[in-house]
C-alpha cells in the first residue's frame, strides 16, 4: 500500500474540498472546556495546541507548547451523535375531515465527512453497523447516513489515562472502514501528515493537498509514534473469561456495592459510542389533529427503560449497573459475536462519580478467582 | 359538547409558574381554543363558578386558612395538577421547616399576634390527592402544554422523571462537573428543563427536585471527597427550591446531623 505525505497546513485545502463536494465536515473542536465533535468550516477550528488530561470523573483541557492539531484523546461526543441522531421525528400524521393522513419524514441531512476521529471511533462505527444496519431490521436513518459518510480518522500518537483500546482488540492505528487514514508527525523541524488511502479509493482527495509519496524515513517516524502510543495505554482489561464470568456471577455481592456508588444518571451510556438504545414517543398538538412520533436516545439506567404494566423490572441501581456492564462485556458477544466495548474510556471519564469499568471488572476477577 | 374548563389557583408562591401560562404566547390562542379558562384571576377578572375539569395549583400550604382552602379546591376539581417546586415540595419557603418559625415571626413583625401561620411549608400532595405533578422553579411551559394536551386527549400525562444528565448529554452539553469540578445536582435531579443551567456552563441547582430513585448520597460523597465541599456547603446545595422534597431533605439532614 502506498503511503503519502502532505504538509500540515494543507488541511485547510482538504476541508475546503470536502465542503465543495457537498459534505458537512465533522471534526474535533474546542468547546466549553473540552474537545468535542462539531461541524467545522476551517482548519482554524481544530484544537491546535490543545491537549486533555483525563481521569475517572475528570477531564481538563490544557494548552500545550506544541503546534499539533491532534494531540488529545476522545471527548464526550462520538460519530454516534451524527449517524444515530439524539432526537428524530419518524413520522407525522394529520386528521382531516375524519381521515387520517400519515407522512413519513425524510432525512435531508447532508452527508458527513468525519475528519480527525480516532481508530476506536472507527471501530465503534463498525460495532454499531452490526447492530443497526446488518441483519433483517436495518435502521433506515442510520444506514442511510452511514452509507453516505466519509471517514478520515487520525491515528493516536498519544494515549489518554482512561484509554484501553489495545485490551479490546483495537489499537491507536486505524485499520478498517476508512477512506483516508492520517498520522500526524511533528518535531522541531517538520509538521506533516502521513496518509493511507482506504479500500474505497480516495486517492483523489490527496490531490488537493498536493500529497506526495512518503519516504521510508517518514513512514518509520509515523510507525514509531503509533507503537509508542500502543505501549502506554492508561488502562488495561484482561478480557479472558470476562464474558463468562459476568454471566455466571449475576448474584455476586459486588453488584450491590457498585449500586451504592452508581447514580443511574445515564452519562456512561450516553457517551458510549456503541450504545444504541432509544425510546419512541407520540405527541399531538392541543387540537388533537396533528401527531408526531419521535425517537430519542434512551439508556438502560433509566427506570422507564424496563417499565411494564405494574412497574419497572430493573428498579434497583444494582440491577441497572449490572445490565450495562454485562451487556457491554458479555451479552453483546451472544447477540453480535463481539464485545460491545472498544476501550475508548469515555464512560470512565464522564461518569460524574468516577466509576471505572476496568476497575470493576478487575474487582470481579479478584473476588471470583 | 361544552369545552373542558380550566382553573388556576394560587397558594404560597411567587406567581412565576402561573406566569409561565401567560408566557405561552404562541400557544395561548390554541389553549383558549381548547379549554374554557374559567377561573384564572391573573389573566382575567371574570371568574366562572366550578366545578372545573382541570385545576392547576401553584404554591405551598403555609397557613391554616390555606389548609382549608385546598380542600375546597380539590372538591371542585376533576383533575388536580400541582405545578412548580412550591406545590410539589413546599418551595424555597420550606426552609422554615428546618427553623424556628415563631422566632422569625417575633423578630420580623411588630405585632406578631396578628400572624397566623403554620410551622411548615408543605406540598399540595401532603393535604389532598394530586393527580399529576409538574416540577420546576418555575415550570417549563412546553411541559405544561404537553400535560394539558394529554389531559384533554384523556391520556395520563407522560413526562420523563429521569436525570437532568440524560437531556444534558442528548443536547451535547459539556459536563461542568467533570470538566470544572462543579457540584452539579443534575445526576439526582428530575429532567424537564432541557439542561438549562449546564447549557449556560453552570451546575444544575436542582430546581426540578429529585428524579426517580435518586442516589443523593453517592453524589454528596463525590462532592465532599473529591470536589472539596464542606458540610455547610452540602447543606446549602440540597436546601434551595426543593429543600422539602424527601430525598433532598434527608441528604441535607445527614450533613446537618453529622451523620455521614
Ligand atoms: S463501555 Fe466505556 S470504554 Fe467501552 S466503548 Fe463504551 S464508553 Fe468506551
Ligand atoms: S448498555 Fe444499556 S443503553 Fe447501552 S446498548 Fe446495552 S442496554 Fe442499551
Ligand atoms: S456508572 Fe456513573 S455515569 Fe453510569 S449511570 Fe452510574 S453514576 Fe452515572
Ligand atoms: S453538567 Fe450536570 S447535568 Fe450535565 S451531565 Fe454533568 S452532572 Fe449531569
Amino acid at each position: 500500500m502506498q503511503v503519502y505525505r502532505f504538509e500540515a497546513d494543507a488541511l485547510n485545502a482538504l476541508i475546503a474540498t470536502l465542503r465543495e463536494r457537498g459534505y458537512k465536515v465533522i471534526a474535533p473542536t474546542p468547546m466549553d472546556g473540552a474537545v468535542v465533535l462539531g461541524e467545522i468550516t476551517d482548519a482554524g477550528q481544530l484544537p491546535r495546541g490543545y491537549c486533555d488530561e483525563q481521569e475517572k470523573g475528570v477531564y481538563r483541557l490544557k494548552k500545550t507548547d506544541r503546534d499539533a492539531f491532534f494531540d488529545f484523546n476522545v471527548g464526550p461526543r462520538s460519530p454516534k451523535r451524527y449517524l444515530f441522531p439524539t432526537n428524530h421525528v419518524l413520522w407525522r400524521s394529520r386528521q382531516e375531515n375524519g381521515r387520517l393522513e400519515i407522512y413519513s419524514e425524510s432525512d435531508d441531512e447532508k452527508p458527513f465527512a468525519f475528519l480527525g476521529i480516532r481508530p476506536c471511533e472507527m471501530k465503534a462505527v463498525a460495532v454499531q453497523d452490526r447492530v443497526l444496519s446488518k441483519g433483517p431490521f436495518a435502521d433506515r436513518i442510520y444506514s442511510n447516513r452511514r452509507q453516505k459518510a466519509l471517514f478520515i480518522p487520525v491515528d493516536c500518537t498519544r494515549a489518554g489515562k482512561t484509554c484501553f483500546c489495545t485490551s479490546m482488540g483495537g489499537g491507536p492505528e486505524a485499520t478498517e472502514g476508512y477512506h483516508l487514514a492520517l498520522t500526524e508527525v511533528i518535531d522541531e523541524n517538520r509538521h506533516f501528515f502521513l496518509a493511507r488511502p482506504g479500500e474505497e479509493n480516495s486517492v483523489n482527495l490527496l490531490e488537493c493537498m498536493q500529497a506526495v509519496p512518503a519516504t521510508a524515513e517518514e513512514i518509520k517516524q509515523g510507525r514509531d509514534l503509533i507503537e509508542k502510543t500502543a505501549a502506554c495505554m492508561g488502562r488495561e482489561v484482561n478480557t479472558a473469561g470476562v464474558a463468562e464470568m459476568l454471566a455466571e456471577y449475576r448474584d455476586h455481592p459486588h453488584w450491590e456495592e457498585i449500586g451504592k456508588r452508581c447514580m443511574n444518571c445515564t452519562n456512561c451510556t450516553m457517551v458510549c459510542p456503541t450504545c444504541f438504545c432509544f425510546e419512541v414517543e407520540d405527541h399531538n398538538d392541543l387540537t388533537g389533529q396533528n401527531t408526531e412520533r419521535t425517537r430519542q436516545w434512551d439508556s438502560c439506567f433509566n427506570l422507564s427503560f424496563t417499565y411494564q404494566h405494574g412497574g419497572s423490572v430493573r428498579h434497583t441501581n444494582k440491577a441497572r449497573y449490572r445490565q450495562w456492564l454485562t451487556h457491554k462485556f458479555s451479552a453483546w458477544h451472544d447477540q453480535f459475536g463481539e464485545s460491545g466495548c472498544v476501550g475508548c474510556g469515555r464512560c470512565i471519564t464522564w461518569c460524574p462519580v468516577g466509576i471505572d469499568v476496568t476497575e470493576e471488572i478487575q474487582m470481579f476477577q479478584e473476588k471470583t478467582s | 359538547m361544552t369545552k373542558p374548563s380550566l382553573a388556576v389557583w394560587k397558594f404560597a408562591s411567587c406567581d412565576g409558574c402561573q406566569l409561565s401560562i401567560l408566557d405561552c404566547e404562541d400557544e395561548l390562542l390554541a389553549i383558549a381554543g381548547a379549554v374554557d379558562i374559567a377561573n384564572f384571576p391573573e389573566a382575567s377578572r371574570e371568574v366562572k363558578p366550578g366545578p372545573y375539569t382541570v385545576s392547576l395549583v401553584e404554591g405551598s400550604i403555609t397557613t391554616p386558612h390555606d389548609r382549608e382552602r385546598i380542600q375546597e379546591v380539590r372538591a371542585q376539581s376533576g383533575v388536580l395538577v400541582a405545578i412548580g417546586a412550591c406545590a410539589t415540595a413546599g418551595g424555597i419557603q420550606a426552609l422554615r421547616n428546618f427553623s424556628d418559625v415563631k422566632g422569625f415571626t417575633d423578630a420580623v413583625y411588630a405585632s406578631p399576634q396578628y400572624i397566623s401561620t403554620l410551622e411548615t411549608s408543605t406540598a399540595i400532595s401532603d393535604h389532598v390527592k394530586v393527580d399529576f405533578e409538574l416540577h420546576g422553579c418555575p415550570i417549563d411551559k412546553y411541559q405544561l402544554i404537553r400535560v394539558l394536551t394529554d389531559l384533554l386527549q384523556g391520556r395520563t400525562p407522560l413526562l420523563p422523571s429521569e436525570s437532568v444528565c440524560l437531556d444534558c448529554k442528548r443536547a451535547g452539553v459539556v459536563c461542568v462537573m467533570v470538566t470544572k469540578g462543579e457540584p452539579c445536582l443534575g445526576p439526582v435531579t428530575h429532567t424537564g428543563c432541557n439542561a438549562l443551567c449546564p447549557s449556560y456552563n453552570r451546575a444544575c441547582f436542582g430546581c426540578f427536585g429529585p428524579k426517580n430513585t435518586p442516589n443523593t448520597t453517592a453524589l454528596a460523597d463525590r462532592c465532599t471527597e473529591n470536589l472539596g465541599l464542606e458540610d455547610e456547603q452540602m447543606i446549602r446545595l440540597f436546601r434551595t427550591f426543593n429543600a422539602g422534597a424527601p430525598a433532598f431533605r434527608t441528604e441535607s439532614e445527614r450533613y446537618e446531623n453529622q451523620n455521614h
